[in-house]
């Protein structure tokens, strides 16, 4: 497992048109993904996670919006210098992306085996047995059950897992140095969600895959994660080691969103609450997004956006408080 | 608060639907038993909430429970009346009495009604209260959720998901109901919103003593929010308990599955993948004998032969009477 990143994003911006201007979806984001590491992004619905994850796979439609600004480095290439032929062999073979509905991305009308093997022809140049082969072996390492037999099945004949499973097999078959998993697992059951993230971490712990895995659950940030970004209105405003995001959170978006998640083993009495929802991104606050809902908001949060502060050793947060609001 | 007399029983409730098939789709090829054989009881001031996978059968009970679907057999009773023998009068009280709010705030209001006229829905419906009372009503009840009066001229469109929740649980509160049942009241909002509506309810509970019959898939909140939780497999109950003492101890393997499944919030909990195997079969072809058998790490030969039966082995708490079950209660009693 080496340590030099394998994926890099620095100085993200993604803009998208809205009436007849444009709205920062995604706002000078950065972080960086190492072999074998699992990195966490976490946010409301809207916050940006999504816009990240297709802004780093060049994906957004030039009718929906656009990057803007920043650098997105593969393996030393930036994908944001490349033209689309190049952009095109990188994307799915080096890295690839699987989503929340598999059905938006596997094709009704083919049968899996052949979505598999298009890949598959794709990355690996293979054909006739040797393809074959391939395709039954790709399903099999995605435990799909009697691989022989499914690969003439259509996307609509498998349930929500195992179709998960196909898009994840298309997703390795590059196979690639990084994965974007957007909410794989929100559609699914909590027994077939455990057996597909116990499936992602032993292809990773094989193959020295990084995983940029979304998901707006902290339950399966605190279990699979080894690092966490949390996102608020297109901005990362915090991120750390997992167990020092939940041991020590810094920043006070984030040690709400902790105290108002019920735990399995822990009774409270009331839950902690965050009043108020979540801004709209053509009608955000002057300064600090969060600081119309936040406990420790002074009048500097509401005029000039937060500095991030280090935190500690690889943790970071962006926000006043933690910058003795300025003083 | 609890009394002992039942506010809400169901003894013995099934609802199949039939699946067509066949040439023109003319012949009834079998039916999906999507809930078969429930049986459970809800006292005043009490939560009951029903876990489940998909298309276990959840929101067909919380349909049936509303008289929004008829039970193919067995009864309903509420206040110990039965459903199916209602009187004009009867039904009436009834609709006063039980409300609901289901999981999507974005489709479940009408959107050409304003706000306050959506939340008098009910009353109207109920002819309650002259029409200035009902306004002051309206008033009263948005307050009550966090709303704000002025507000109640605006349409659905105008509110966050959270918001929209507040209008449901209002409207549903409008006619002072004893029981609300909640489909997934909380799924379709943002994490930082949920804390905000389950506090709400947890409130409103503790002040005007309703019963909630809640529908959820977060076992944590569910452990938050209940009094009894029901465990529910292919139409079935498998285990029904305390809140507590099931998390505490559950014993049915689906609910230990389903448990393991769950994810805590503490870091460094090993990923403990349930060792189940396949996934939930079809409702139109449920296994034989116990319909968790072909998934269950601990199945044994008898498990295809016979159905097991719910037996109380502690005062409120039902488990399905299969042979790994007795031989955990048995070790652990010893
Ligand atoms: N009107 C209907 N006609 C035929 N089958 C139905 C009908 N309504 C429900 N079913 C079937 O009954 C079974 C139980 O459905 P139900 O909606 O109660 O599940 P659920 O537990 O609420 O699931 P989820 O967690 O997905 O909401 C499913 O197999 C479903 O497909
Ligand atoms: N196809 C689209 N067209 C226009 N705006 C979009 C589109 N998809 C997302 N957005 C907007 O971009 C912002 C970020 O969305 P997204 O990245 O999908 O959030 P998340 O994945 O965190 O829920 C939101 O304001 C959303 O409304
Ligand atoms: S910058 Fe101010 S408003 Fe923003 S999170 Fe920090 S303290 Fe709160
Ligand atoms: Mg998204
Ligand atoms: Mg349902």
């Amino acid at each position: 497992m080496s340590s030099a990143p394998v994926l890099k994003v620095e100085g993200l911006v993604t803009e998208l048109r809205s009436g007849g201007g444009s709205v920062r979806a995604v706002d000078d984001v950065s972080f960086e993904i190492n072999a074998g590491e699992t990195l966490g992004l976490v946010g409301e619905s809207g916050s940006g996670k999504s816009m990240t994850c297709l802004s780093i796979l060049r994906l957004i439609p030039s009718s929906v919006g656009r990057v803007t600004g920043g650098r997105v480095v593969l393996e030393g290439t930036d994908l944001m210098t490349l033209d689309e032929a190049q952009m095109r062999h990188h994307r799915g073979r080096r890295i690839s992306i699987i989503l929340q509905d598999p059905m938006t991305s596997l094709n009704p009308v083919l049968r899996i085996g052949d979505q598999v093997g298009e890949a598959i022809k794709l990355y690996r140049g293979l054909e006739g047995p040797a393809l074959r082969d391939a395709i039954v072996d790709g399903l099999r390492a995605m435990r799909i059950p009697a691989p022989e037999q499914r690969v003439s099945a259509y996307p609509h004949e498998l349930s929500g897992g195992m179709r998960q499973r196909v898009g994840a097999a298309i997703a390795m078959a590059g196979p690639p140095a990084v994965l974007i998993a957007d909410e794989p697992t929100t559609a699914l059951d909590a027994t077939v969600q455990s057996q597909l993230l116990a499936l992602l971490k032993d292809v990773q712990r094989e193959t020295g895959l990084a995983i940029l895995f979304v998901t707006h659950d902290f339950g399966i940030v605190a279990t699979i994660c080894d690092r966490v970004a949390v996102m608020y209105a297109g901005r990362i405003v915090e991120l750390a080691p997992v167990a020092e995001l939940f041991a020590n959170p810094r920043h006070p978006y984030t040690e709400a969103l902790l105290r108002s998640v019920p735990d399995l083993d822990v009774d409270v009495e009331r839950l902690y609450s965050i009043e108020g929802q979540p801004p709209a991104l053509d009608d955000l606050p002057a300064g600090c997004s969060f600081a119309p809902r936040c406990a420790y908001a002074r009048d500097v949060c509401r005029e000039r956006g937060p500095p991030r502060i280090e935190a500690g050793p690889l943790h970071h947060a962006s926000c006043w408080k933690l910058a003795g609001y300025g003083d | 608060m609890a009394t002992d007399a039942p506010l809400l029983e169901l003894t013995d409730v099934r609802k199949h639907y039939a699946v067509s098939g066949g040439p023109l789709g003319l012949k009834t090829v079998g039916a999906v038993r999507a809930v078969d054989g429930l049986s459970f009881s809800v006292r005043a001031g009490e939560t009951l909430s029903i876990v489940g996978e998909s298309g276990c059968g959840k929101t067909t009970t919380a349909r049936l429970i509303l008289k929004l679907e008829e039970p193919t057999a067995g009864a309903i009773s509420f206040e110990g009346r039965r459903l199916d023998t209602l009187d004009a009068a009867g039904l009436r009280h009834f609709r006063g009495s039980v409300q609901a709010v289901f999981q999507d705030p974005w489709s479940s209001l009408n959107p050409r009604m304003t706000v306050g006229r959506i939340i008098a829905e009910p009353m109207i419906v109920q002819a309650r209260l002259s029409r200035q009372d009902r306004q002051d009503r309206v008033a009263e009840l948005m307050t009550q959720v966090g709303l704000r009066r002025e507000q109640a001229e605006l349409y659905p469109h105008q509110f966050s998901g959270g918001q929209r929740q507040r209008i449901a649980i209002a409207r549903a509160l409008s006619v002072d109901p004893k029981l609300i049942v909640l489909d997934e009241p909380v799924s379709a909002l943002d994490v930082s919103i949920r804390a905000q509506i389950l506090n709400l309810l947890k409130d409103l509970q503790d002040r005007l003593g309703l019963s909630y019959v809640m529908i959820a898939h977060h076992l944590a909140t569910v452990r938050h929010m209940s009094h009894h939780v029901a465990v529910m497999y292919l139409g079935q109950l498998v285990e029904i308990a305390p809140g507590r003492e099931l998390f505490r101890r559950p014993l049915h393997p689906y609910t230990q599955a389903l448990y393991s499944a769950a994810l805590s919030t503490h870091v460094g909990r090993p990923l403990s993948e349930p060792a189940l195997k396949g996934e939930i079969p079809s409702p139109l072809n449920p296994p034989s004998g116990c319909r968790f058998h072909p998934r269950c790490p601990h199945a044994l030969a008898e498990c295809s032969a016979s159905e097991p039966a719910l037996v109380e082995i502690e005062p409120g708490r039902r488990v399905q009477d299969c042979s790994c079950v007795r031989r955990l209660i048995s070790a652990a009693a010893k």
